[in-house]
């Protein structure tokens, strides 16, 4: 059921859903080679979002239950004021130790049991992972949710190794039925009503009948994975947030799933992006309480698991060994920049798609990338390069509702504005990936023009008059005009320019 | 360290580290934690309120008729066999008390790998202590260990915990503290406030996805000044 190749199928995802090759994400960009081109195109995938009246409906929907549902977990303007100024402070000072804290978690880890590896691109994870379930000779892996292991492609590159590797949470247990990948990165099936999971069911499931009944198609896919959980070689879950004086490894979640992957098999991996640290047990409380109220308008989720080592002496279940998977790709290059280091303090609760314009009518599919809406908007183009992905900086607004919403106060729009700026002129020791790469020829020309026309006043009195008088005349078309034009009524210029204006009122020229 | 790629460690860790400090650390400022108290009725209230939205059931009991209470569930329910661990003092009162029941009570006493099928497939409850609750948001601490097992709580489709009302907490944040889990935390602590649940079909609530599909929890009112 899981095993196929033939990922590449129709609709928004098909062309970023993960192939069986084991290089498997197409658009990986190393820390070394800044990709340049690609015919990655938001403007492309959003246009066709667009038109698909279905899928605007069911985000719509959803999106607007989330945004009720989290303005109610906050009723106290003050108090959600002060609880987001802590969590952002808890993150920025984890963010400000990063290395020592890194360190103090391995060596808690290490004493609690818990062994640490670290990775510096999803490849070396990859690899690290399948070699320590081939040590075990595991063939059946279940997963709980990990974003970072969606970064990873990893279970396109296990299925190529013959490692069936199953999710288990139950939206991206849909999405894997389908050969999907997630359309946000709390609710990962959000894009599909249940008319289309309860078609899914009866095709893929065996002796599923067809039923549109939201708790037998939950039953189902119960009946299904418990005897997955029930089987398995070995987990894989995420991580949270990651504990430095402690060791722990901190897992939110409301289905239980992922404490059956990290509890039952003998073999527990957790995944995490190097920036999940946080310095204290007490630090965890604020970000937590933040974290289920933005992501799902929830005071609390069903469980928070808290997890400081393998099954102990006397313990009677637990898994036996427990590994730490420290993943790097790309997130040293951008703590080493003092603005863009606030990328790093995300918390992963979704509440910045939730709330976006643009996310809301496109969907989370038309990204082209594992983490979608405003926060993948700044993270993907530094993570893959900013040339390769100038249309997601570009896809904004800049409304700014993100980062009023943002439970660690990014300063997503700020970001974005910075990143469009290293996309064309790199700022002097900038270390963004593909730095100055978005530029383009016709760009540049236009740019040359106008420096030239304003170095030069004849040049310059005459193209306002010509400007002003066949303002008419302009065609809508011309190449760069067409960008604003396209959607947007051709701006009119005025039939007279302000310096002619004020002559005409008996004002000396200026 | 069992670390394969030592030289990923020291380019990562280097990397971080040439970033440099960005400076002095922000204040932790936990006013808005700490303000969140209340009296011992209250956060009973609270935590039944906070629970029950999602589906907790409680029942209600005294510190001398709690084994009793949670037998006459059991039978009630038809629940053939009930998981626990027979070596705590609650274990032990249960045990007596659920002598010549219909309920058969089985020990979690073996390793899981000796009865595993059997514990996804025909295991009706677990029983379980717990350490407190978070009156706040609702929620149950439980810290399992050799005593009582990880999956007690979790694989048997209904969950039945006992907790005492003088153990509740105000916030996540001040039970963390008062436990000492940041010195020392337990191999495995958790927190639970109702039964498993999913809302990734179209936003709808389901329970029981994964886990147990009921959470029962026996209350037992042991606050000073209340009735014996
Ligand atoms: S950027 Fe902020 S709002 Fe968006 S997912 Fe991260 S923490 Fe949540």
């Amino acid at each position: 059921m899981h095993g196929e190749t033939d990922m590449n199928e129709g609709g928004p995802s098909g062309r970023f859903a993960p192939s069986a090759s084991p290089l498997v994400h197409p658009h990986v960009v190393t820390e070394r080679s800044p990709a340049t081109t690609s015919d990655l195109s938001f403007r492309a995938s959003a246009a066709k979002a667009l038109g698909d009246v279905q899928l605007r409906a069911n985000f719509r929907r959803a999106m607007d239950g989330l945004m009720a549902k989290r303005a109610a977990q906050f009723p106290d303007p003050g108090d959600l004021q002060e609880l987001r100024d802590l969590g952002t402070a808890v993150r920025a000072r984890s963010l400000l130790r990063l290395p020592e804290l890194l360190e103090q978690l391995e060596a808690s880890c290490s004493r609690n049991g818990i062994q640490v590896h670290w990775a510096e691109t999803c490849d070396q994870a990859n690899a690290l992972i399948l070699g320590l379930l081939q040590a075990k000779g595991a063939t059946r892996l279940v997963k709980g949710k990990s974003m970072v292991s969606e970064e990873m492609h990893l279970n396109a590159f296990l299925e190529s190794h013959g490692i069936e590797s199953l999710e288990s949470d139950l939206g991206e247990y849909i999405i894997q039925l389908d050969h999907e990948t997630p359309s946000h990165i709390i609710m990962p099936a959000i894009h599909k009503n249940k008319g289309q999971i309860a078609r899914q069911f009866s095709q893929k499931i065996k002796d599923a009948k067809y039923t549109e009944d939201v708790d037998e198609l939950t039953a189902l896919a119960r009946k299904v994975l418990r005897q997955k959980f029930l089987e398995a070689d070995a987990g894989l879950s995420g991580v949270n947030f990651a504990v430095a004086e402690t060791g722990t490894l901190c897992l939110v979640e409301n289905e239980g799933n992922g404490r059956m992957s990290t509890h039952v098999p003998p073999l527990h991996i957790a995944v995490m992006g190097l920036e999940k640290v946080v310095a204290r047990l007490e630090d965890v409380a604020p970000l937590y309480a933040l974290l289920t109220r933005s992501a799902t308008g929830q005071p609390v989720s069903t469980y928070f698991n808290l997890i400081s080592g393998p099954r102990a002496e006397g313990e009677k279940d637990g898994p036996r060994e427990v590994h730490l998977v420290i993943l790097d790709n790309g997130r040293s290059r951008i703590y080493g920049d003092p603005q863009l280091q606030a990328t790093l303090r995300c918390i992963r609760c979704g509440a910045c798609m939730n709330h976006c314009p643009v996310y809301t009518r496109v969907g989370g599919h038309a990204y082209e990338a594992v983490y979608p809406g405003p926060i993948g908007k700044i993270l993907t183009p530094q993570m893959e390069g900013v040339g390769l992905r100038h249309d997601l900086i570009h896809g904004s607004s800049l409304c700014g509702a993100c980062s009023e919403v943002c439970p660690v106060e990014i300063p997503i729009p700020d970001i974005l504005v910075r990143l469009r700026r290293e996309a064309t002129h790199a700022d002097a020791g900038s270390k963004v990936a593909g730095k100055g790469t978005g530029r383009t020829a016709a760009e540049d020309l236009a740019w040359r023009a106008w420096a030239a026309v304003l170095k030069r006043p004849g040049l310059y009195r005459f193209s306002v008059w010509f400007a002003t008088r066949f303002r008419r005349f302009i065609p809508g078309g011309l190449p760069l005009l067409k960008a604003w034009t396209m959607s947007r009524t051709k701006p009119l210029p005025a039939p007279r320019s302000l310096q002619e204006r004020l002559r005409s009122e008996g004002l000396p020229r200026v | 360290m069992s670390d394969a790629r030592p030289d990923s460690r020291s380019a990562i860790l280097a990397r971080l580290r040439a970033a440099g400090s960005g400076g002095p650390l922000p204040d932790l400022d936990t006013a808005v934690l700490e303000r969140r108290r209340w009296t011992p009725a209250e956060r009973v209230r609270r935590l039944r309120q906070g629970m029950e939205a999602i589906h907790a059931e409680f029942l209600e009991a005294r510190p001398d008729d709690w084994p009793a209470v949670i037998r006459a569930f059991c039978e009630r329910e038809g629940l053939r066999t009930l998981l626990f661990g027979p070596t705590t003092e609650a274990g032990r009162r249960l045990a007596e008390a659920m002598a010549g029941s219909a309920t058969t009570l089985r020990p979690y006493d073996a390793p899981v790998e000796t009865f595993k099928a059997e514990l996804f497939q025909s295991v009706d409850a677990g029983f379980t202590t717990t350490l407190g609750g978070v009156a706040e948001t609702g929620g149950l601490l439980l810290a399992p260990g050799p005593r009582e097992p990880r999956l007690l709580s979790l694989v048997p489709p209904l969950h039945l915990a006992l907790l005492r009302a003088s153990t509740i907490h105000d916030t996540l944040w001040s039970a963390i503290r008062a436990l000492g889990w940041g010195q020392a935390a337990p191999q495995n602590a958790l927190m639970i406030s109702g039964p498993s649940k999913t809302a990734d079909i179209e936003q709808t609530l389901a329970y029981g996805v994964h886990g147990p599909k009921r959470l029962v929890v026996a209350l037992v009112d042991d606050l000073p000044g209340s009735p014996k």
